[in-house]
């Protein structure tokens, strides 16, 4: 098999990572800022539990367009430009919301609640305008009523889907009566997001025929039935979880509480990688639907190559100290000071 | 209306706003992590808290630059795809790689480590610590080495071969140590150093002038002034270098630097001039006769070529010739200021006037740069590629009115940042002397 056939597989595979793991990160601190609300000491702490993170959380972001943009130009030109605006959207909710954790901490006193609402404005622009881009991607960018009407649904799940992962990460990193409201959150969100995944797994293949073949035909819908099926157990079990820490919240089991509040929001993340799978899936191999696959797309295997050894090499060490800078910010969230 | 032609006139405005915006926060970053770390071995090698009150100080100018620099550096990954989907298919064999290892190699080290180095302070060692001060310092100065890479090989292309319209990388060291990589990595590392100098002087002499005497602001001033002093020669010696290899490598664009419309010897370095591309000619132009061969050539009587020896393939003269003047003139005036506010220092202070010179100058080094980059990028016009790739030929089919309503919502988010950010930096000015006379033992505990 000559390099042209398999590198832009495994590039594929890199950049889907790359981007499921920006969705993962990201998506808790957008959620986080999605849901920034409560008083001041609150919203400190809100703030503090992704401050050393969000950065380079944003990081894999531009890890994975830039894969597209390296690995697969034709397709990076085309998404991009049938995406303009919604892209333009998304850099203005990432701008404000970067920013604003570093002008509401410095800015003048009577400014620091502006800067909050960017802070939460951002999160939400960005989140939307996420999920919109993904929905117009997933119809291959139809201009019309229906395409319209996916591209919505999918933004409004996707943001719920992120205010969850947001909520699961607050259950983690707060205490007391923040931990609390983030339970309610997690709660309240965690049937928003289910409501959002369920539109999206119908809408999809009604969207699309090439899609419905892909699932509904035998065997495969056999042998895919294991995806929905293992993302409503992972429902089921937050949600059993989720019943069991505010029964021990009622009861003062504090302890029972930490031992138990990293599950959310592992569920949560085991949802969108089962998510992330099904809709690969479906799209698979194309990057551009019924126009470009990703070895029409794809640099020339050299490029690629240079590339993948750089990756090889890189990568590990990228894991290796993220996982350290997690460590060195283990436990519950301390207020952020420069000292 | 030739809708082409705005679309393109359009997506290179919304380009250079966007790498404008850009460029002011490397700018500050890359050379304030080295003396963040300086300030850090400073204390801990005298112990005396003025290095540390300093470095609690610049941290935060620091984390609020890095910021800025982060979010509208995922803007840029984004613009190759939305506005030049042409620059990738034509040189993404080149460009690819390289930014592909920026981001792999620097940018996930210095913004991973950030976190540690910010906040992390009471939860590591201090050794640790000052180590991942220095991969934050060590990861900007990266993502400058692959950026400038990219850049310099756009102005000085080695080491491929166009096949069927694409290029191809023949050898990756040719390509990366491109001709004038050398120069052009120096001459910004220069840049950003010069750019912190002042904004540490400014600042400094700010606080100063309003009567802060702590300790770390007179350190911090020296700082600045001695960083400046030392790296402004350089730096002209730098920028002399670059010249001569653009004269080598760019010739086009360095006869619109210096307006010089016919070929000829013992070509006069003009200080100033009107350039007019109708008449092809300088009105109202004088000064100093043979300099410009002089400075080009090292030789009084070398020849220079002149314009329209590159008819209908050269940069706008204009705007060229007066960028480069206001680089040049700026560089100068910072030179002579920190001479001078060097030499008020040996009796540890300095004149009233000096101090308000040095807080207007606080952003001079953004000024400079600024000029300096347009003159290197405009001055590639036609080309994005020297003599590879048009800009026309790069630029995507997207509408004028959608790039217009980008333009518009890029702009005058800029134009807020730049303020809030600039206003910030003042207040934090303010603010610190107000925090010094706190009692000690307090800690901030909301960030403050």
């Amino acid at each position: 098999m000559n390099g042209a056939d398999w590198l832009p597989f495994v590039f594929l595979g890199l950049m889907g990572l790359a981007i499921l793991i920006y969705v993962v990160l990201d998506g808790y601190d957008l959620g986080v800022g999605i849901l920034f609300w409560g008083n001041e000491a609150e919203r400190d702490r809100m703030i503090a539990s992704i401050g050393p993170f969000w950065d380079a959380n944003e990081t894999w972001l531009v890890l994975g367009i830039g894969l597209l943009l390296t690995a697969f130009p034709l397709a990076h030109g085309v998404i991009l430009t049938a995406l303009y605006l919604p892209v333009a959207l998304m850099l203005t909710g990432l701008i404000l919301r970067g920013v604003a954790f570093e002008f509401r901490a410095k800015a003048p006193s009577p400014h620091k609640h502006w800067w909050e609402h960017a802070f939460r404005g951002g999160s939400i622009l960005a989140a939307l305008a996420q999920g919109w881009m993904l929905g117009a991607w997933v119809t291959g960018f139809r201009d019309d009523g229906l395409g319209w009407a996916f591209a919505t649904i999918i933004a409004l799940g996707l943001a719920a889907g992120y205010a969850l992962l947001g909520a699961g990460w607050l259950l983690m990193k707060t205490e007391g009566s923040l931990q609390g409201r983030a339970l309610r959150w997690t709660r309240a969100t965690l049937w928003l997001t289910a409501l959002g995944i369920l539109a999206v797994s119908i809408a999809t293949p009604l969207v699309s025929p090439r899609i419905f073949d892909k699932w509904f035909s035998l065997p495969n819908i056999l042998l895919l039935a294991p995806i929905p099926l293992f993302t409503a157990v992972l429902f089921l079990l937050a949600e059993i979880f989720l019943r069991r820490m505010a029964q021990d919240l009622e009861t003062g089991n504090t302890r029972d509480i930490e031992r138990w509040c990293w599950a959310p929001f592992a569920c949560t993340v085991g949802i969108f990688v089962l998510a992330f799978y099904g809709l690969a899936y479906s799209m698979f191999p194309y990057l551009v639907v019924d126009r470009l696959t990703i070895w029409q797309a794809a640099s020339s295997p050299e490029s690629l190559r240079v590339i993948l050894i750089g990756a090889l090499i890189v990568l590990p060490a990228i894991i290796g100290y993220t996982i350290y800078s997690y460590r060195v910010f283990w436990g519950k969230a301390r207020d952020l000071s420069y000292d | 209306m030739d809708l082409q032609a705005d679309s393109l006139m359009l997506a290179r405005i919304q380009f250079a706003a966007n790498i404008s915006f850009h460029i002011l926060f490397p700018s500050v970053t890359i050379a304030l992590a080295w003396v963040l770390l300086f300030f850090k071995l400073r204390f801990d090698t005298t112990g005396n808290k003025k290095w540390m009150d300093a470095y609690r100080f610049w941290v935060k100018v620091f984390a609020l630059s890095f910021a800025l620099g982060v979010v509208s550096g995922v803007t840029m990954s984004f613009q190759f795809g939305t506005n030049w989907p042409g620059y990738m298919e034509t040189v993404g064999n080149v460009a690819g790689p390289l930014l592909a290892y920026e981001v792999l190699t620097a940018f996930f080290l210095e913004a991973t480590f950030l976190g540690v180095m910010l906040f992390g302070m009471r939860r590591v060692s201090n050794r640790m610590h000052t180590f991942a001060t220095f991969l934050v310092a060590f990861g900007t100065t990266l993502s400058a080495f692959w950026i400038l890479a990219l850049n310099a090989w756009m102005q000085t292309p080695a080491g491929f071969d166009m096949i069927e319209g694409k290029a191809q990388v023949m050898d990756w060291w040719e390509v990366i140590f491109n001709p004038s990589f050398p120069q052009r990595l120096v001459h910004m590392l220069l840049a950003s150093a010069l750019t912190v100098a002042f904004m540490l002087a400014g600042l400094s002499a700010y606080r100063w002038l309003r009567g802060d005497r702590a300790s770390e602001v007179m350190t911090t001033l020296r700082t600045g002034v001695y960083l400046a002093a030392f790296t402004a020669p350089m730096q002209v010696f730098a920028g002399d270098l670059l010249g001569l290899n653009t004269v080598k490598h760019q010739p086009a664009k360095i006869a619109a630097i210096e307006a010089v419309w016919e070929t000829q010897k013992g070509a006069p370095l003009l200080l100033f001039a009107l350039p007019d591309e109708a008449t092809r000619s300088n009105r109202w132009s004088f000064g100093v006769p043979r300099a410009a061969s002089l400075i080009l050539t090292h030789d009084r009587d070398g020849e220079v070529r002149g314009l329209n020896e590159f008819e209908g393939e050269h940069p706008p003269v204009m705007l060229i010739f007066w960028a480069f003047r206001a680089m040049v003139g700026i560089g100068l005036a910072m030179l002579a200021l920190s001479w001078w506010a060097a030499w008020q220092l040996r009796q540890d202070t300095i004149s009233l006037l000096v101090g308000r010179l040095l807080v207007i100058t606080t952003f001079s080094g953004w000024l400079a740069t600024l000029a300096g980059w347009y003159v290197t990028e405009i001055g590639r016009h036609p080309w994005l590629v020297y003599e590879v790739l048009a800009i026309a030929e790069a630029v995507g089919p997207v509408g004028p009115a959608m790039v217009a309503s980008s333009l518009g919502m890029y702009l005058a988010l800029y134009l807020l940042l730049i303020a809030a950010y600039v206003s910030v930096l003042f207040h934090m000015s303010r603010k610190a002397r107000a925090t010094e006379e706190r009692p000690p033992g307090e800690t901030s505990g909301a960030p403050s």
